[in-house]
């Protein structure tokens, strides 16, 4: 125990660094905010009437909560780690009942003061600290089914609360948790077969069925035919076969009976199956047109005519991203989008540097919901994902996102702190 | 130290990847493709169009016969409107509440968020007191345009009007107007609406998603000034307008009056005329309802579309021929008896008068029938009566020359040609070779089937007074502040007359004035040298004619005045033509030894019974209503059914048809 440390200095051990790009890209957003609300009736920065002031006070806010948590001990959150889990479960299902329709989805709960709560948000935190906390246990082996069914559980409970919202984007994130799982143990297939699924659904749309099938059937006529003696590897080729067979027939029913129609829209739009630029394809139209018309250098700072004159929707929250790549350019894009890679590295290489198999399980947890976050989003307004509403982490407008983002950060900065203690 | 260590490049190489894919991607669409800024540019801004103030047009002295004076248009833009005092606001532009209500659902439907006209055309004088105010009402604003005002009220039929482009003048300009553009309907506004509309300028805003004006686009870097048109000066000589309007006040009919000497119009008059301020801002469409149904058609250019059988001024014209062609020299005496026989039928002189022994001076003093009517004859038996149609021919050609019978080119819309009939013509009435010179005598005084504008028989008067040629008679004078005058109008055209033929033809028209027919027109201290005309009318009384020129020696001024079912030309006619005569070459216009008074002429009221009118208004409607491909066809089959009674008259009678029955035929057929 390190207890004289402590005293001697709350912040004793923090990596700095962290905590430094986690101000900059609040400090980004804060600034971008602004840009894409900018009114020149309310040129103050600091307005409590404005979205940029709203966000000046969540930033705050967020910061008295990050070091709160760098004062709580490490236990308080391994500890605690299924209550918290009980709590946002509660709240998911709280919100089902209660909750405020936004948009179509039911995922706030009004908490007076205009102040609303998105407890999907915290699920991710509270899920990766459960997961961590399950995994991290003794005699837990992912490659157990036991176990990696237990796994999924803890993952797939909360998803499906946040599914009867019904908020896809926000579903989809635990997703990312399987970097995690493979982290730990999972199998690479998981990750190969994931891949390769996705790929064919893209594939099965584009394309006419049967002639990829054909195709399929070919390359596994060849590989058997090159590896005759290798009766493993035929099997598998010929069970591969069979249930890629089967997904490309079922896409068709995915695709028309469990999407809903503005899914399969956005899907279709990204892949150019329809281009519908004033309705359906509006969005990552204008989206498009705005980050495209940045250039090199960019506008410059609220200079940005698409986002200022309000042609593309929701661009203090989903789509910032639209309003940095207008003012800023192409390099402000690749200073963003560096900031964030670092970020995440950092954070994978802190989850390494841990001792405790808890607190590095939680790190990849971090790691992965901000990964997928930021990929997600930012390849949603340049036009390679379909329109899924997830935040841009730490940048976007919104009190439950950045406030989320900040435990999920702060926890694995407070475990990292302490990673010579025992926990 | 975990067993799956290696695992950690395996997922750092997967997020890096990705994170690539993305700046890969972003590379593409903000780097390689262009699109995107071209698409932006779009979105964003707006090219508005800056209209400029159409040209101011002068008289020839440099007053000012059209301008273009500010007013406002209060705009709105609802969305913007904070509540405030209607009552006060509706007090401030003048209007009641239920106006205020009507025009405040008008401008919401168009659009909440897009300035539409609250009230449109407010006039300088108001708008200074509304100046002050308007900025208390948040969301209505003042937009300054211009109408065009006219502050002597006169020369409308010149002036013409505009009015909003139509969808045909948007097609023909290859679509440099856009709907709601204005264009010259008529007259000079129409004729120069190249030189007076300007140049329009571009005004780029940015807006946004909703089409929200947000201010100019680079500080408008990129804008184009609007340039006001040109300024025109016209040939008019104001004054003498004004007197001429004021003289036809009351009366249909015309007067022209040209500068012999540059071809330049000095007054254009066409009666009844109209205040042309009556086309411009509010009640525009309701003046020209009522003035399009106005019997006596204010809208009907007389100058130039009105066609007269010119009568006896014609017959100076004849002269002169007949001397060019040496039918006939000028101290050659007729010995008239009161007609003249031509064939079997007699052409009767004027109240069946014996002008005895007349000479060519004489004939044109004392507008003997008897004489031109021989000469007529004379120049179409010349090769003996069966060559009538090639000396008509020739006739014809030289007719032709002095502008009667082809437009004259005017520098304005929709002028007549008149008319000088064809052999041709004579050949469907009477089969070819079965007419005569005693069958069309009638032309030799100026009337059957001869048709002239009073342009052309002001132009005529040029002729004369030129000895021999005449200038492109022309309404504008020099356009632009640089006064740019077109080449056709300083090229003398010749009309193949020899210059000493024209003395005893105008001794003749000097005498007309001195102690001839035209004697009440006399004026102190100018020699007048002028042809009375009794022409007639198929509707009622006769047209009265008088054309002139004057001063005999240096004419500074030729003039043709119609006064329609007004008698003889001696009376209506000749007194108005002297007064304008008088004024442009004085100033001012003095008493007369006979007695006349210009206020007596102003005063007098020479319009016709309208019931003569009752049919042409009736057919007119009808005419209105169908299409002009239809109006043609029954024009043509009227006038083959004219054409048809003529000749049935005519082989009943078993006399030859000539202006009595082609006339009577006229008559009876409209």
């Amino acid at each position: 125990m390190n207890n004289n440390n402590n005293q001697r200095s709350f912040f004793f051990n923090v990596d700095w660094v962290t905590v430094f790009l986690y101000l900059i890209l609040c400090t980004i957003g804060w600034f971008n905010i602004h840009a894409a609300v900018f009114d020149e009736r309310h040129p103050s920065i600091i307005d409590g009437a404005t979205n940029y002031g709203k966000q000046f006070i969540y930033i705050m806010v967020a910061v008295v909560v990050g070091m709160v948590i760098l004062l709580l001990e490490s236990r308080f959150f391994t500890a605690l780690s299924p209550a918290f889990y009980a709590i946002t479960v509660l709240l998911l299902i709280i919100v089902l009942i209660v909750g405020k329709n936004v948009g179509g989805n039911q995922a706030w709960i009004n908490m007076g003061g205009g102040f609303r709560l998105q407890p999907s948000e915290f699920a991710k935190f509270s899920t990766c600290l459960l997961l961590a906390r399950y995994l991290s246990g003794a005699n837990i082996r992912v490659t157990d089914p036991k176990a990696f069914m237990s796994a999924a559980a803890i993952i797939g409970f909360p998803m499906m609360l946040i599914m009867l919202q019904p908020d896809t984007g926000s579903t989809l994130v635990f997703c990312s948790l399987i970097f995690v799982l493979y982290r730990e143990g999972l199998s690479p297939y998981f990750l190969v077969i994931s891949g390769l699924l996705i790929t064919l659904f893209v594939v099965a749309l584009l394309f006419n069925p049967l002639h990829i099938i054909i195709a399929l059937v070919a390359f596994t006529a060849l590989v058997i035919f090159l590896f005759k003696r290798n009766r493993q590897l035929i099997t598998t080729m010929l069970i591969g076969l069979a249930i890629c067979v089967t997904f490309i027939f079922s896409v068709k029913f995915i695709y028309t009976h469990v999407l809903k129609p503005h899914q399969t829209d956005r899907i279709n739009i990204i892949l150019g199956i329809t281009t519908d630029l004033r309705g359906k394809g509006y969005n990552v139209n204008q989206s498009k047109i705005a980050i495209g018309s940045g250039k090199m250098w960019g506008k410059g700072y609220l200079h940005g005519t698409q986002t200022k004159y309000s042609f593309v929707p929701e661009q203090s929250t989903d789509f910032i991203f639209c309003t940095i790549g207008e003012e800023w350019g192409f390099a402000g894009s690749i200073v963003l989008l560096g900031l964030y890679l670092f970020l995440i590295l950092r954070v994978i290489f802190l989850a390494e540097r841990q001792r405790s198999p808890f607190s590095r399980i939680y790190g990849y947890g971090v790691a992965s919901v901000l990964f997928f976050h930021v990929v997600i989003n930012i390849g949603m307004t340049i036009g390679i994902v379909p329109v899924i509403g997830i935040p841009l982490p730490f940048i976007s407008y919104g009190g439950s996102s950045l406030l989320s983002f900040t435990i999920l950060l702060f926890v694995l900065i407070k475990f990292d702190s302490n990673r010579m203690g025992v926990i | 130290m975990n067993k799956f260590f290696e695992r950690r490049y395996v997922v750092t190489g997967i997020f890096i990847a990705i994170i690539f894919t993305l700046l890969a991607r972003l590379y593409y669409i903000q780097m390689v493709d262009n699109r995107y800024a071209i698409y932006a540019t779009k979105n964003v801004i707006r090219s508005f169009i800056v209209y400029p103030a159409r040209g101011p047009i002068l008289d020839r002295n440099g007053k000012i016969l059209v301008q273009n004076e500010p007013t406002y248009d209060i705009m709105v833009v609802p969305k913007d409107v904070k509540p405030f005092d209607t009552v006060a606001f509706c007090n401030l532009i003048g209007i009641d509440r239920e106006g205020f209500d009507k025009r405040w659902t008008k401008a919401i439907k168009y659009s909440p968020v897009k300035d539409s006209p609250f009230e449109k055309q407010v006039s300088a004088e108001r708008f200074a007191s509304i100046q002050e105010k308007i900025n208390d009402f948040t969301g209505f604003y003042a937009l300054p345009r211009t109408v065009r005002t006219y502050p002597d009220s006169v020369a409308a039929q010149f002036l013409g009007y505009i009015g909003e482009a139509q969808d045909r003048d948007i097609l023909r300009s290859k679509g440099y107007y856009r709907l709601g553009d204005y264009i010259g309907v008529t007259g000079v506004e129409k004729a120069y609406e190249n030189v007076l509309r300007g140049q329009r300028g571009v005004k780029n805003m940015m807006v946004d998603s909703r089409g929200v004006q947000k201010g100019s686009f680079a500080n408008g870097a990129f804008d184009t000034v609007a340039r006001t048109g040109e300024r025109l000066t016209s040939s008019l000589d104001i004054d003498l307008q004004k007197l001429g309007e004021k003289l036809m006040k009351n009366k249909l009919g015309s007067i022209v009056a040209i500068e012999p000497s540059t071809g330049e119009i000095l007054a254009y008059v066409s009666s009844p005329t109209y205040d042309p301020n009556l086309m411009v801002g509010r009640e525009r469409g309701n003046n020209a309802a009522k003035m399009y149904n106005n019997p006596y058609k204010p809208f009907f250019i007389r100058p130039i579309q009105a066609q007269y059988p010119p009568g006896s001024s014609f017959k100076p014209l004849s002269a002169l021929i007949a001397l060019q062609e040496g039918i006939i020299s000028p101290s050659e005496t007729y010995y008239c008896t009161g007609h003249y026989r031509a064939g079997n039928r007699l052409v009767p002189c004027n109240h069946g008068e014996a002008h005895g022994s007349v000479n060519m001076s004489s004939a044109v003093a004392k507008s003997c029938n008897g004489y031109f009517s021989m000469v007529f004859q004379r120049i179409l038996e010349r090769s003996g009566a069966k060559y009538t149609e090639a000396a008509f021919t020739a006739w014809r050609a030289n007719v032709n020359k002095f502008g009667l019978g082809s437009r004259l080119d005017l520098d304005m819309p929709a002028e007549s040609r008149g008319n000088v009939p064809t052999p041709l013509h004579y050949d469907n009435i009477y089969k070819k070779g079965g007419w005569r010179a005693s069958t069309i005598i009638s032309l030799a005084i100026g009337q059957g089937e001869l048709l002239a504008t009073p342009l052309q028989l002001a132009n005529l008067e040029c002729i004369i007074a030129n000895h021999g040629f005449f200038y492109k008679p022309h309404l504008i004078k020099a356009i632009g502040t640089e006064n740019v005058i077109k080449a056709e109008y300083t090229k003398r055209n010749y009309v193949g007359i020899d210059p000493q033929y024209f003395e005893p033809v105008i001794n003749g028209m000097q005498a007309v004035v001195e102690n001839g027919t035209g004697i009440r027109s006399k004026i102190p201290d100018i020699i007048m040298c002028g042809k009375t005309g009794t022409a007639q009318n198929p509707r009622g009384e006769d047209n009265s004619v008088f054309v002139a020129f004057a001063p005999r020696d240096n004419p500074k001024i030729a003039i043709a005045v119609i006064v329609e079912n007004s008698g003889e030309g001696a009376h209506w006619a000749a007194p108005i033509a002297s007064f304008i005569v008088e004024k442009y070459l004085k100033g001012k216009v003095t008493p007369r030894a006979s007695g006349i008074t210009v206020d007596y002429f102003a005063n007098a009221n020479r319009l016709p019974d309208l019931s003569l009118y009752a049919m042409d208004l009736k057919k007119e409607r009808m005419r209105d209503s169908t299409r002009s491909a239809r109006q043609d066809s029954i024009k043509k089959f009227k006038a083959d059914s004219i054409k048809k009674a003529a000749r049935l008259k005519a082989t009943a009678n078993n006399k030859p048809a000539g202006w009595g029955s082609f006339l009577a035929a006229r008559r009876s057929g409209k």
